[in-house]
């Protein structure tokens, strides 16, 4: 554990850039510092690497005061990713991910051995070993910087705004990625952003920070989000927290209805067969069970004159927020749930979807009051 | 034309081929002096660039002393060097590596600063001491701006190192200096010819260590 006590960081022009900071970062998880420019979540970040000295105060890691190791063992110790990767460009990429291995004094075979191992992980083709990082994309480079963070198998692994710098597809290709990584090694990860969408995705705790350096509430991310400390932090969660923090509930409990599926070979007596009260549109699908569109009840069905179905949510893997969205999206109204192969598996109205959303948030003030 | 001429009479003549006052002896005088003179104004200038440029500090110092170097005339310089320190290497090498410290010194600053922080602070983070930092991640970048201020001065040391001939040393200023006096303008030309063509081998020497020293992901970085 990362224990870091009334830690302040007064520069000699007499900026405090942290102030009395006391924070406890818990082991295997990912801590997110979060806040706007100039609140000190980049220095905090930094003062655990030792990159910047605490002026005061101290910082532990299990249990043993860092000042008391030898900088670079300790450095060593800790992966480290920042913004834009920092690669070595005169270096190939393989050999930039066995940068710490080799400083460990590990053999050059030994090191880039582990460093192809890494570069699977973190989903690179073996073939960019050889290559340059001038070579690379923007979220290829970030990849390899991850790897490189991860070599030497550091328990510890400080990200500094790593996935700012791109594009937001690639952004959230390289969020899920880490979620991935993580599930899979278990690291303690301190990460810092200015995105507050990025810190309710990837933390498991959360701190907001405010300018001046100072903590303004420490918290899970569904717990920020229902119950932010303050109007400070309630105004940099923005305006659709609400909704937003449906995504930390599960659409598996969502009562989708199947009686409107109908594939494009079904029959009007088979139609006629089923129990349609609560259904005005019919979801039809291809001989394969993928939906091509919606088709108002009692009509002709015509596969060239459908209503578009919008975006699907995967039934299980997506949450409310993303159940509803498409619900939203839908021109009638009704989302479009589909199974990990892409075949319609249900359907579901927005009201159905708002009954769960109530149901939800019952049961979360429950166990939050139960926790208490 | 008259230069072509002058130039097919210098090299085509045996006499020029051989002994003391012959163009392979001349050649290897000059590519002597080049190299001393070079040799001691990289073992001035590098360190300093290199640490200075790592640091960061004392840049507005190095550019008052690069601009005072530039500003001394090399003939000059060594006439008085000639008369304070009396007939010897020194006069002759004094001006020659004043002449090399400026493109060298403020190159090897200049590439140092150029270099993207971002991998510098990674290394830090990383764990690697700061002489690891400036020869393993700096350095290698900041290499073919080093290797262009070397070859800078290496090519005006090799056109200025002519002028030892005037205090009585050889090289291939002998050939321009002994031709004025005796008004032999083949030996003229056919010297000045030689020093235009060392100048371009320099080039080219200066162009394979690149190849050869310089990685292909910096090369092909900075070209695109």
């Amino acid at each position: 554990m990362i224990r870091i006590d009334s830690v302040t960081k007064r520069y000699p022009d007499g900026t405090v850039a942290v102030d009395r900071l006391s924070l406890e970062i818990p082991d295997r998880s990912i801590t997110v510092l979060v806040g706007p420019s100039g609140c000190g979540k980049t220095t905090t970040l930094r003062m655990i690497n030792r990159m910047v000295e605490p002026s005061e105060g101290t910082i532990l890691l299990d249990g043993k005061d860092i000042q008391q190791q030898p900088v670079n063992t300790l450095r060593r110790s800790m992966g480290y990713v920042i913004q834009n990767a920092g690669l070595f460009q005169h270096r190939t990429i393989l050999d930039n991910i066995a940068t710490v291995p080799r400083l460990l004094g590990w053999g050059k075979e030994k090191s880039r051995a582990r460093a192809r191992e890494l570069m699977e992980r973190v989903g690179l083709d073996g073939a960019l070993a050889k290559r340059y990082p001038y070579q690379l994309s923007g979220g290829q480079q970030q990849r390899v910087g991850v790897a490189r963070a991860l070599a030497a198998d550091p328990p510890v692994l400080l990200m500094d705004e790593p996935f700012s710098a791109v594009d937001p597809v690639v952004r959230k290709g390289l969020q899920d990625e880490l979620l991935r990584i993580q599930e899979e090694l278990g690291k303690t990860i301190v990460f810092v952003t200015h995105d507050i969408d990025e810190a309710v995705k990837l933390g498991t705790m959360v701190a907001v920070m405010r300018t001046g350096g100072r903590l303004a509430q420490f918290a899970p991310p569904a717990e920020l989000l229902t119950d932010p400390a303050d109007s400070f932090v309630e105004d940099f969660l923005g305006t659709d927290r609400g909704i937003r923090r449906l995504s930390f509930f599960p659409s598996a409990g969502l009562e989708l209805l199947t009686a409107p599926i109908v594939a494009s070979d079904t029959t009007d007596e088979q139609i006629a067969a089923r129990d349609l009260t609560d259904a005005p549109y019919l979801l039809v699908t291809d001989l394969d069970g993928k939906p091509l569109g919606w088709a108002e009840r009692d009509t002709e069905i015509d596969t060239a004159r459908l209503l578009p179905y919008g975006r699907p949510f995967v039934v299980a893997t997506d949450s409310l927020r993303a159940a509803l969205d498409c619900a939203v999206l839908s021109p009638t109204g009704w989302a479009v749930a589909v199974d990990g192969e892409g075949r319609a598996a249900g359907v579901v109205s927005q009201q159905t979807i708002g009954e769960a959303i109530r149901g939800a948030h019952a049961k979360s003030a429950t166990t939050q009051k139960a926790a208490r | 034309m008259n230069i072509l001429n002058y130039i097919d009479a210098f090299f085509s003549d045996n006499a020029h081929w051989q002994g003391y006052d012959g163009i392979p002896t001349r050649v290897a005088e000059h590519i002597g002096y080049t190299l001393m003179a070079l040799g001691t104004a990289a073992a001035i200038g590098l360190p300093i660039g290199l640490l200075t440029g790592h640091t960061g500090r004392g840049g507005n110092t190095l550019a008052l002393i690069a601009t005072a170097g530039r500003a001394l005339p090399s003939f000059g310089l060594m006439v008085l060097m000639f008369v304070l320190l009396g007939l010897g290497m020194a006069p002759v090498m004094i001006p020659l590596v004043v002449l090399a410290i400026p493109p060298i010194l403020v190159t090897t600053y200049e590439a140092m600063r150029s270099v993207d922080p971002a991998p510098v602070d990674a290394a830090r983070g990383m764990g690697m001491a700061e002489t690891e930092v400036l020869f393993r991640v700096e350095l290698p970048v900041a290499l073919p701006l080093i290797l262009s201020g070397l070859r800078s001065a290496a090519i005006q040391i090799v056109s200025t190192a002519t002028i030892a001939a005037y205090v009585s040393f050889g090289g291939l200023g002998r050939y321009i200096v002994d031709g004025l006096y005796q008004r032999d303008y083949e030996k003229v030309v056919g010297g000045a010819t030689l020093v235009a063509a060392m100048a371009l081998a320099t080039l080219g020497l200066f162009w394979g260590v690149g190849r050869l020293t310089v990685s292909q992901g910096v090369r092909r970085g900075s070209a695109g």
